[in-house]
């Protein structure tokens, strides 16, 4: 039981090179072993999810290495729930890139996917700081791979400015862990909360700059609004069941934000106080708003969506900059439900570009399928939207009341509220012009001008698969049941944003769990941390050679 | 030398920004590279410059230098090297089916999706 922390990690960094060695001319048992590996990481995660529920906090020291010197996997409430979430996301897009056959499309795409989830989980569960690093770095490197999947000029042009733009961003994310480790001496994050409660707050102005450099870092995969450059372009070339999948990326930057906001320099903290406060709530208005213009004023579907998610982020960075528990609570909300809305949509939007010659927002002839596809569509664009029935609504409703008593109160409810206007127009206007007036254009020439299914007898794309609406379907149903038990899942997000806010559990399980120090014979107390000497078997021999063995092993 | 070292840090980002800012694909990767390389010799710095001592704790010796930076630079020049390559070989094939190097989006913006059948 204790091991089972790590498996998500472990699970798909071994099935990868699996797929990639094993099984790779063979796409229906990367098949199997994709939706195998996946269908295993939602019993894991549900398993974790369960034993995180009461507020245990579970920790998983590497090599049995104590926390400050050795990597921890710490999974409490946010954590399971995020891998979860992640899990059952993945389970849908991975469907629905079966269903569609886009992983034919190029090599490999089984393998990136495995290495995308590892790296997803790996920062969600991790404890330590430079590994969220070495964890983004593992889905980047992935999610480069994915974006470009099946090639073209349009995609690899998006593919090379979203690399730089992250590369940029891991580069900045260096420069914040350099600066952090130089101010205190460490890098996991339980020992970080403590140290810098120590530090003088007449001296505050490295750790001011780390804290700053952090929140640029993860304002950055979160795309809060002057950051957010990398974002349009990118989700709108990927192929639509990666972008699906990056639904999920942008959260990794909330997360992020949640949690080293909450515990490493919590808003009450004295040497970073006023530090974000003040620019962060309107940088959330600002792409919220940006957002939702964007969706309006976007000439194609994919764009539209990509603008789509800016403005659920600027949602959920809105939440997030109040930083009360409330706030955190309706957040946390707010992610579960824009993820799985947002993901619907990039899949839908794919549902409808296979029957159609582009995306543009102007009409073409009727696609296949188009009532169910229409129909999905709506949902989804309710849900996206914020409009009653679902849980979008929901949502807003408590981030509405969270900023109830905040002093930029006004600012909040005018921009939400209008913001949402504009998407639900944003919306209706697409959703008109691809699915309405389509009933009004005339099939081209060649074929009898009747606009209806199968019109074009010669190059008409086929339904697509039921898989791909299995799919989609699955994900708007989980929109549903959020909305339909929206009572219980927000008294367990308050339950976790009580957890983020007294994190002396947390803490006190990471510091004060004891776990191997390597303090071998023949050596003083303050020696600890050397590598080599780790193995168990050769304690007992230490003794007078020692130092020899010690230089000896080095010099390999 | 922590003058030196702060310049020589300093130069590097400073050069590395200006050509990211650039607009074609070489130069950017040319500044991405002269950027990593600022901020690893950044990371080897934040553990304090220490001269002529091992990175490591024994008995009896008294000064040494922080092994943790180092470990972590290793980690950092790993990955952005990797990284580079992959940026390298992605800008090359945008280059190549494009045919022009710029960073930026065509001016068009008609990049009819090839997904369409």
């Amino acid at each position: 039981m204790m091991h089972w922390i790590i498996a998500p990690v472990v699970l798909p960094s071994m099935l990868a090179p699996f797929i990639v060695l094993g099984a790779r001319y063979h796409i229906s048992i990367q098949r199997t072993i994709s939706i195998a590996g996946i269908l295993a990481q939602i019993a894991i995660a549900l398993g974790l999810f369960v034993q995180a529920a009461d507020g245990t906090v579970t920790l998983y020291q590497l090599s049995d290495w104590a926390a400050p010197f050795g990597i921890v996997v710490v999974g409490d409430r946010l954590s399971t729930l995020m891998v979860l979430l992640t899990a059952v996301l993945a389970l849908f897009v991975m469907l629905y890139a079966i269903g569609s056959k886009w992983d034919e499309r190029g090599r490999h795409f089984h393998a990136l996917f495995q290495f995308q989830l590892m790296g997803i989980m790996g920062a969600f569960l991790t404890g330590d700081l430079f590994n969220l690093f070495v964890f983004f770095e593992v889905l980047l490197i992935a999610s480069y791979g994915l974006m470009i999947h099946a090639g073209g000029t349009a995609r690899l042009r998006a593919g090379v400015q979203y690399v730089l733009f992250n590369l940029l961003g891991s580069t900045l994310f260096l420069f914040a862990l350099g600066s952090i480790y130089a101010e205190t001496g460490t890098l996991n994050m339980a020992d970080l909360a403590e140290r810098v409660t120590l530090i003088d707050p007449a001296d505050s102005v490295g750790i001011r700059v780390a804290s700053v450099l952090l929140l640029l870092v993860f304002a950055i995969k979160a795309a809060v609004v002057p950051l957010h450059f990398w974002l349009p372009s990118s989700y709108a070339e990927a192929p639509p069941p990666v972008a699906a999948l990056f639904a999920i990326m942008t959260k990794v930057g909330a997360y992020a934000i949640i949690r080293v906001y909450t515990m490493i320099f919590p808003p009450d903290l004295e040497v970073t106080a006023g530090l974000h406060g003040l620019w962060l709530l309107p940088a959330a208005l600002i792409s919220l708003a940006l957002g939702m213009v964007g969706v309006l004023a976007a000439r194609k579907l994919d764009r539209l969506v990509a603008f789509a998610v800016i403005g659920s982020m600027g949602m959920v960075m809105v939440s997030i900059s109040m930083f009360t528990q409330e706030s955190i609570a309706a957040a946390l909300y707010y992610i579960l439900h824009s993820t799985l809305a947002a993901a619907a949509l990039f899949l839908i939007v794919d549902l409808v570009g296979a029957g159609r010659a582009n995306l543009r927002l102007k009409a073409l002839p009727m696609i296949p399928g188009a009532a169910l596809v229409s129909g999905m569509f709506f949902v989804a664009a309710i849900a996206m939207a914020g409009l009653p029935p679902l849980s979008g609504f929901v949502g807003k409703l408590l981030i509405l009341d969270a900023a109830y008593t905040t002093p930029l109160m006004v600012w909040t409810w005018a921009i939400v509220l209008s913001t949402s206007l504009i998407a639900v127009v944003g919306f209706a206007r697409a959703g008109s012009t691809v699915f309405w007036k389509a009933k009004s254009v005339p099939v081209d020439p060649p074929p009898e001008p009747e606009a209806g299914n199968a019109a074009k007898p010669v190059k008409e794309a086929p339904a697509p698969s039921s898989l791909s609406f299995v799919a989609v379907g699955g994900l708007l149903s989980l929109t549903v049941l959020l909305t339909v038990f929206a009572g219980q899942v927000h008294g367990y997000m308050t339950a976790m944003s009580q957890q983020l806010f007294q994190p002396v559990p947390y803490i006190t399980t990471v510091t004060e769990t004891p776990g191997k120090l390597s303090k071998p014979k023949g050596y003083d107390d303050k020696a600890e941390g050397e590598k080599a000497e780790g193995a168990k078997s050769g304690d007992a021999a230490y003794g007078a050679e020692t130092d020899g063995d010690a230089k000896s092993e080095e010099a390999h | 030398m922590e003058f030196l070292v702060a310049s020589a840090i300093g130069i590097m980002t400073a050069a590395g920004l200006y050509l990211v800012l650039r607009l074609r694909t070489f130069p950017v990767i040319l500044g991405m590279s002269l950027l990593t390389y600022a901020v690893n010799v950044f990371l080897f710095a934040s553990g304090r410059l220490t001269i002529g001592a091992p990175p490591i704790l024994v008995k009896g010796v008294e000064t040494y230098t922080d092994p943790l930076p180092q470990a972590l630079v290793l980690t950092a020049i790993v990955i952005s090297f990797g990284m580079t390559a992959v940026i390298v070989m992605i800008a090359l094939g945008a280059y190549l089916g494009a045919d022009d190097d710029h960073v930026d989006d065509p001016k068009d913006d008609d990049g009819q999706k090839e997904d369409a059948a």
